[in-house]
């Protein structure tokens, strides 16, 4: 029996995964969150040891689903991993960076003779958790705002500033999507650290920190999507084959793919109550209601951005080079065998929660960060 | 249409990837090794029991722990510099290059992270069992993630398995096995790996030697000594037999290269293996590049010969057979590549104006003669020649290609001596007696990292002009960015890596005075 499986159902099937990965990273990046509240969360050295191992036992996932995305973008959408990398080098630069100083912050951090000192280690971590979550969100608003750049017939990009990407930090939806990543990171890092450590008066002090993120989340991310509600958008047009300007473009996706709208919708209501159930009701297990939930409203998110005859990498330089799941995918065969390669996927996520749990099984506390085991 | 990028881009590309790479196989080796000779460790503690086992077990797994942080950090870098820095490859083969490494995300770096985490923090959460299982899987996803992009760069060594395809300007995949199993990609991969696998065994006989001379853990040094020396003595002769191997694939797939490295200008039979040998320039000339011959060299008569096929009358192509032809051996000029090359690029451009002025029964003809397998063999196939002015531009820095190789074997043969004496004087315990082998196996630490980066060196700019053989140049390959910011972002890069890696040399030398705590 032979499958009979379309070019654009692996494109749609590609999309979701793309989708998928970039809702696990985000959910991830409370690791970035927490990071960025190092200087500010703790009351003491001791509490900072804490956050900082609790943390520091989950960078890795962060780290491997980042590259994750990057790889399954590359080989399913290459002309997106061509087009934006090597358009908007400045951007990815700057991301990379902060990844780098990452890795390599919480393994030397506290290790003797480590020549520039624990703050310079916790500096990288600062750095990293603030501005990674924040220069990802706005590079990913770019997917609804669009680019300056042009494509050759050889399919080759040429970007059409000097900036190379950093011109998207002057669009104000740009900036309100990376905001919104970014509190949304802090507050689901907050959740987190209220889950794995344990600690009176630094579950305390989380709580009252909750609100404030949270608060500063919610502004920025209704101020986004309200924008892009009312915005054009970028639509491929089946009959002619080109993009062109529809208004309230992203507003019809969300009608017209009912499931999306309740998927986001089901998202947004679980952030709220991961906030919710630890602010009012002392929960710990916030996280995991915030967690889901992001990873839905994400999921929302891209598949606004892809599905339904949407440009997913816009240009606004050049309305005809802009990407379209078609347009910018592998061949029938490469995602085929990509497809084959994806069902591992739910083995790899089983083995992931096994090992979490195995780690987490007793939150951190002081007395662990003082035994001899391997402590950040 | 396709431009040749400005030099000083193409070169300042190049040389941050080189850079980033470099430093990037600084760490990893040490991961690939390391990771089993830790598991292996391991393995003979939960066996027997005995405690020392699991304090040797624990105190390399620090160093494998500080090692391993920094190998990550400059690995995020490689992969999307493919995007960042060579755009227009990244599309041209993103088709069947994207794959390996997304499933190398997949398959072995959530592998490698999640039971990283186990492996360090486990100790006291999970049992013995499953505390070995992790530090056995670390290894195996460490070694799959080497799998995975070695096969990548084995495709771009010998590109198989693809079609190009006019409409997207690109090659795509046709059969997958024909790009996993490729013979370059087998090679490479267990060529690669062992060379790790003997760094980490150098490392720890090294460090263990240290310990000896300073005579304290004395049981861990001895004992770290007896594994890693049997470790190191298989993975040498493993090193040994795989770049054989590989060096008979290379003669297929990339003679340009396996030429230079001999510095074989005339082609023969029963042609002889330099052993030792010293360059000179000459004033002879294959168009603007120097020729260069041998000042001094000793030769293993007919032995290149046989490496090549394992017939000793066999004929070994040299670089002026392959640049100027050797109709005899049918072997054609690179002239010869360039009209091809340059008609098939006619070609395309051609499909590209008939689809724009919706001539399609020419674009489909046209569509159809790059699908054919004839075309694609005799024609395709020297795509990349067409970007080429002259036929010397087809060769590699001969000299560069020599002492990189020259240098990478003889180095090789002494990691075998060391790790034979090694487990002699150890089994007639006289170890701590041969003071001066102690202190020969601590200073030669450093020398596999010499030998895994000459052999980068080889395998990349041996096979200049090439991005990817015959297909690409490198010139064609490089994203459209000011030069300007590629110098910036190397120096930053430059600047960042040196002093990650000075951190990570001064907190590893304080773990190793420190010693094993527990």
């Amino acid at each position: 029996m032979t499958l009979m499986i379309s070019h654009l159902f692996l494109q749609q099937y590609w999309w979701i995964i793309i989708s998928v990965l970039a809702g696990l990273l985000v959910f991830l990046m409370f690791v970035q969150g927490g990071q960025s509240m190092i200087f500010t969360l703790p009351r003491n050295e001791s509490e900072k040891t804490m956050i900082v191992n609790a943390l520091g036992r989950k960078w890795e996932f962060t780290f491997t689903t980042l590259v994750t995305f990057g790889g399954a973008f590359f080989a399913s959408f290459p002309l997106f991993y061509s087009a934006s990398f090597g358009g908007a080098y400045w951007v990815w630069t700057a991301i990379l960076f902060s990844f780098i100083i990452q890795a390599i912050a919480y393994e030397y951090r506290s290790k003797p003779a480590n020549v520039f000192g624990q703050k310079t280690y916790d500096t990288f971590l600062f750095i990293n958790g603030s501005l990674g979550p924040f220069l990802i969100g706005t590079a990913v608003a770019t997917f609804f705002t669009g680019s300056q750049f042009s494509l050759n017939e050889m399919n080759q990009v040429k970007w059409q500033t000097p900036w190379h990407g950093l011109e998207a930090l002057l669009n104000g939806l740009n900036l309100a999507l990376g905001l919104a990543v970014l509190f949304l990171a802090r507050t689901n890092g907050i959740l987190y650290i209220m889950n794995a450590v344990e600690g009176k008066d630094l579950i305390e002090k989380s709580v009252r920190k909750l609100l404030v993120n949270a608060i500063a989340f919610l502004s920025f991310f209704l101020l986004f999507l309200a924008a892009l509600l009312l915005s054009e958008g970028y639509a491929w047009d089946g009959s002619t084959g080109t993009v062109i300007i529809e208004d309230y473009k992203y507003l019809h996706n969300l009608l017209s793919m009912p499931v999306v709208l309740v998927m986001f919708l089901a998202g947004v209501a679980g952030v709220l109550y991961g906030i919710g159930s630890a602010l009012f009701r002392g929960s710990r297990s916030g996280i995991w209601y915030s967690g889901t939930g992001t990873l839905l409203a994400v999921i929302s998110l891209f598949l606004l951005a892809g599905f339904n005859d949407t440009a997913f990498y816009p240009s606004a330089y050049d309305l005809n080079s802009s990407l379209t799941i078609r347009n910018a995918s592998s061949s029938y065969f490469t995602l085929k065998i990509m497809m084959f390669v994806s069902f591992i996927v739910p083995f790899v996520a089983a083995y992931i929660w096994h090992a979490w749990k195995a780690i987490n099984n007793k939150r951190i506390t002081e007395d662990e960060m003082k035994s001899e085991g391997h402590v950040y | 249409m396709f431009e040749n990028a400005d030099l000083s881009l193409v070169d300042w590309s190049r040389a941050q990837f080189a850079l980033t790479a470099i430093y990037h196989w600084l760490f990893v080796p040490l991961t690939l090794g390391l990771s089993f000779i830790v598991a292996i460790m391991e393995t003979i503690y939960v066996k027997t029991g005995n405690e020392e086992w699991k304090r040797i077990t624990r105190f390399w797994m620090t160093l494998f722990g500080i090692n391993f942080a920094i190998g990550v950090a400059t690995g995020i870098i490689l992969e999307f510099e493919f995007g960042t820095n060579w755009s227009n490859y990244s599309w041209f083969v993103g088709d069947i290059f994207g794959a390996p490494l997304a499933i190398e995300g997949i398959l072995a770096f959530f592998l490698e992270s999640t039971f990283v985490a186990v492996m360090f923090f486990g100790w006291n959460k999970v049992s013995k069992k499953f505390h070995l299982l992790s530090s056995w899987l670390v290894a195996v996803g460490a070694n799959l993630s080497a799998l995975w992009i070695l096969v990548a760069n084995a495709w771009m060594q010998n590109p198989v398995g693809m079609v190009f395809n006019p409409e997207t300007a690109r090659n795509e995949m046709v059969n997958f096995w024909e790009v996993l199993f490729n013979e370059v990609a087998v090679g490479k991969f267990l060529h690669t790996i062992s060379s790790g696998f003997l760094l980490a065994s150098m490392f720890v006989l090294g460090i263990s030697s240290y310990y000896l001379i300073k005579k304290r853990e004395i049981l861990l040094a001895r004992r770290s000594i007896l594994i890693s020396g049997i470790f190191g003595l298989l993975s040498s002769l493993l090193v040994v037999y795989t770049g054989d191997f590989s060096a008979k694939t290379l003669a297929k797939a990339q003679p340009v290269k396996f030429a230079a490295f001999e510095a074989l200008y005339e082609g023969k039979q029963k042609a002889g293996l330099v052993a030792v040998g010293i360059l000179k320039e000459t004033d002879k000339h294959i168009g603007n590049t120097a020729v260069n011959e041998f000042a001094f060299r000793i030769e293993i008569p007919g032995f290149l010969s046989v490496m090549t096929s394992g017939d000793r009358d066999a004929f070994v192509p040299g670089i002026y057979d392959l640049v100027n032809g050797n109709q005899s051996r049918g072997i054609l000029p690179v002239s010869e590549k360039i009209d091809r090359g340059t008609k098939v690029r006619n070609m395309l451009e051609e499909y590209k104006t008939a689809r724009k002025n919706n001539d399609n029964a020419r674009a489909e003809e046209l569509a159809t003669m790059f699908r054919d397998k004839k075309f694609n063999d005799e024609n395709f196939r020297f795509f990349g020649y067409s970007f080429l002015k002259s036929p010397d531009e087809a060769i590699p820095d001969v000299k560069v290609a020599f002492y990189t190789f020259h240098l990478m074997v003889m180095l090789g043969f002494l990691f075998i001596l060391e790790f034979l004496l090694a487990i002699f004087f150890l089994f007639r315990g006289t170890l701590e007696k041969h003071r001066w082998f102690l202190w020969a196996a601590l200073c030669s630490i450093l020398l596999p990292y010499v030998a895994g980066e000459l052999g980068w060196v080889l395998a990349e700019m041996g096979r200049q002009p090439w991005i990817i053989q015959d297909l690409m140049p490198v010139s064609a390959a490089v994203s459209q960015i000011s030069t300007g910011s590629v110098i910036t972002t190397f120096v930053l890069f430059a600047v960042l890596f040196t002093l990650l890696l000075v951190a990570e040399v001064s907190i590893m030398i304080r773990q190793i005075q420190i010693g094993p705590k527990h």
